[in-house]
């Protein structure tokens, strides 16, 4: 009852020009193509090995972005209040799209190698392949490619245009333009998310087939979208912008919503190894049979505890929530087991022996990252930090948990 | 008159019973309590009511449902009707966690569900508040705060006194 209407003059609602976060455009950029650049270097002998490692990095990446495509989607879907303080520092991340793109090109470049099953395929030796050749094949595998990827950056762009054209004019028909966008942009959202993951990742075992697979690979990134948005939030606020008008009860709801889909990852995740074992057709389980051995079945049961366990409770308490320490330490955590997740998606592609950790892992995960949160942090102070004349921000500043 | 159950005091707008809600915390009552028709934001930290302690007892009773299911399957499957199902080991955990997952829901809804009724103490045949004839409006367009009898403060005259000094529209003193 007693919470502004109104954004106070005294808070910071975008970045100053003495701030350090007008030099991390230029900081992250250039750290981002050194780690990179290293990583391609150290792994001159085996580029293979590189590729692998760059996909991994670049599906964690695109999967902070495309998560906050679907979350800025929603908003507007369910002409949500509570999210408008919030809303930009997601739709920044969500601008990052088109730096995806252009970071599609390594794995593009490297398809022959992780995608080698298929890739080169000789017709009349392998039936499975030969029947999944109209599908999986170079030619249409980069038309679709490309498809997505447009899509993505339209979708981005249309959502983040107006609302910060909205900044200065105020007009509300922005809004009620994003309303009406938003149900076509989720279906064509999840029907690009679902056949980029099974094109990128579920076809580096081309025999294989899982029909939730791209549920999965949301699930994961709906987690690290909330796990990364509440980090970045928070990091605003430290260094002294958006105070005050994001407080502990949106914190409440961002760790709600991270806690939610927690929960949900680790139902599809169940959901996919239940069925399998359950109905044990070997040309199902043998996925799971090549991450049974050699170090990856600990990887697995770290995914159990570390991914569904530990956050559960950890997050569990209303407490735990609304403090802004443990939020970001549960964030944070969260943050570094999708990064597991997907490895163990991926690299028994590559590491079919058990997990060889490398150097190379790390410098494309740090070199992808630091390319995001370049872009991000370009993003971010091109325009105000909080959709200023969103005409549900009142509702936001008056939020409440009950 | 019979012995008092309270004093009851009728509010026009949520805002007023908001504001006489944090005086009537201030002044110490403890044994009191607001009806309003709709809920009202923030006034339970108006009132410095403590948070509820029913999600201790539901986090408890869904950690027993968890227990409970597991063993339940265990002692099913693997100890007094043992058998081979799709050639599967006795003790197959990967499939009794959906059944083990909707103990637990079950187990924790019916805590919710009863220990909310336990701690509000219902169902109750009768309450001394329907004697009011103003109290029905608290379901339409009214807001009330009763003091009862029973807290140590409580006193008929001070406390109806009090309860005026608050912009009460009225106060009545309904019996037990």
């Amino acid at each position: 009852m007693s919470a502004p209407r109104t954004i106070p003059a005294d808070v910071l609602t975008s970045i100053s020009a003495n701030s350090r976060w007008q030099r991390f455009p230029l900081i992250f950029g250039v750290v981002g193509v050194v780690c990179l650049a290293a990583a391609f270097g150290l792994s001159a002998s085996t580029v293979e090995r590189f590729h692998f490692s760059y996909l991994v990095a670049y599906m964690y990446g695109l999967s902070l972005a495309l998560g906050a495509l679907f979350f800025v989607i929603v908003q507007f879907l369910t002409k949500a209040g509570w999210s408008v303080v919030v809303r930009r520092v997601a739709e920044n991340m969500m601008g990052t799209l088109p730096l995806f793109a252009i970071l599609f090109v390594p794995v593009a470049i490297g398809l022959h190698h992780t995608h080698h099953h298929w890739w080169h395929l000789v017709p009349g030796k392998d039936p499975i392949l030969d029947a999944k050749a109209p599908y999986l094949n170079p030619t249409f595998f980069f038309a679709r490619a490309i498809l997505y990827l447009v899509i993505w950056t339209l979708l981005s762009q249309a959502f983040l245009r107006r609302s910060v054209a909205q900044d200065q004019s105020g007009n509300p028909e922005e809004t009620r333009r994003q309303q009406w966008m938003a149900p076509p942009a989720l279906g064509l959202y999840a029907l690009t998310v679902t056949f980029a993951a099974v094109d990128w990742m579920k076809s580096l075992d081309p025999h294989w087939f899982s029909t939730i697979w791209g549920v999965y690979y949301f699930a994961g990134s709906v987690v690290a979208l909330f796990a990364m948005l509440s980090l970045l939030v928070l990091w605003l606020q430290r260094d002294g912008f958006i105070r005050k008008i994001v407080n502990q009860e949106h914190y409440h709801d961002l760790g709600k919503l991270l806690f939610g889909f927690v929960i949900f990852w680790s139902y599809i995740a169940f959901s996919q190894y239940f069925l399998i074992w359950y109905a044990n057709l070997p040309e199902e389980t043998i996925w799971y049979a090549h991450r049974s051995h050699g170090g990856w079945e600990s990887m697995g049961l770290m995914l159990v505890i570390g991914h569904f366990a530990i956050p559960f409770f950890f997050l569990l308490p209303r407490a735990m929530k609304r403090n802004p320490v443990t939020l970001a330490a549960g964030a944070g955590w969260l943050l570094w087991v999708h990064y597991l997740d997907l490895y163990y998606l991926i690299m028994p592609v590559h590491s079919t022996g058990g997990p060889q950790p490398s150097i190379v892992d790390l410098l494309t995960l740090f070199g992808v990252v630091a390319c995001f949160l370049a872009a991000f942090a370009f993003l971010a102070k091109r325009s105000a930090l909080v959709p200023v004349k969103d005409p549900r921000l009142a509702e936001s500043l008056a939020f409440e948990n009950l | 008159m019979n012995r008092p159950y309270g004093a009851l005091a009728e509010f026009k707008s949520a805002a007023e019973i908001f504001h006489a809600c944090e005086k009537v915390r201030d002044a110490q009552y403890r044994r009191w309590d607001a009806h309003t028709p709709f809920p009202v934001h923030g006034l339970d930290r108006a009132m410095g009511l403590p948070r509820s302690k029913l999600p201790i007892f539901v986090c408890i009773a869904g950690l027993t449902g968890v227990a409970a299911g597991m063993t339940m399957q265990w002692w099913m499957s693997a100890v007094d009707y043992r058998v081979i199902i799709a050639a599967k080991p006795f003790f197959s955990w990967q499939a009794f966690i959906p059944v083990t997952f909707e103990v637990m829901i079950l187990f924790s809804a019916a805590c919710a569900v009863f220990g909310m009724l336990f701690i509000n103490r219902l169902p109750q045949w009768h309450h001394s508040l329907l004697k009011s004839e103003r109290f029905r409006r608290a379901s339409d367009d009214r807001f009330f705060i009763c003091i009862e009898a029973q807290d140590a403060k409580f006193d008929p005259e001070q406390t109806v006194q009090f309860l005026k000094g608050l912009g009460a529209a009225s106060v009545e003193l309904v019996e037990e």
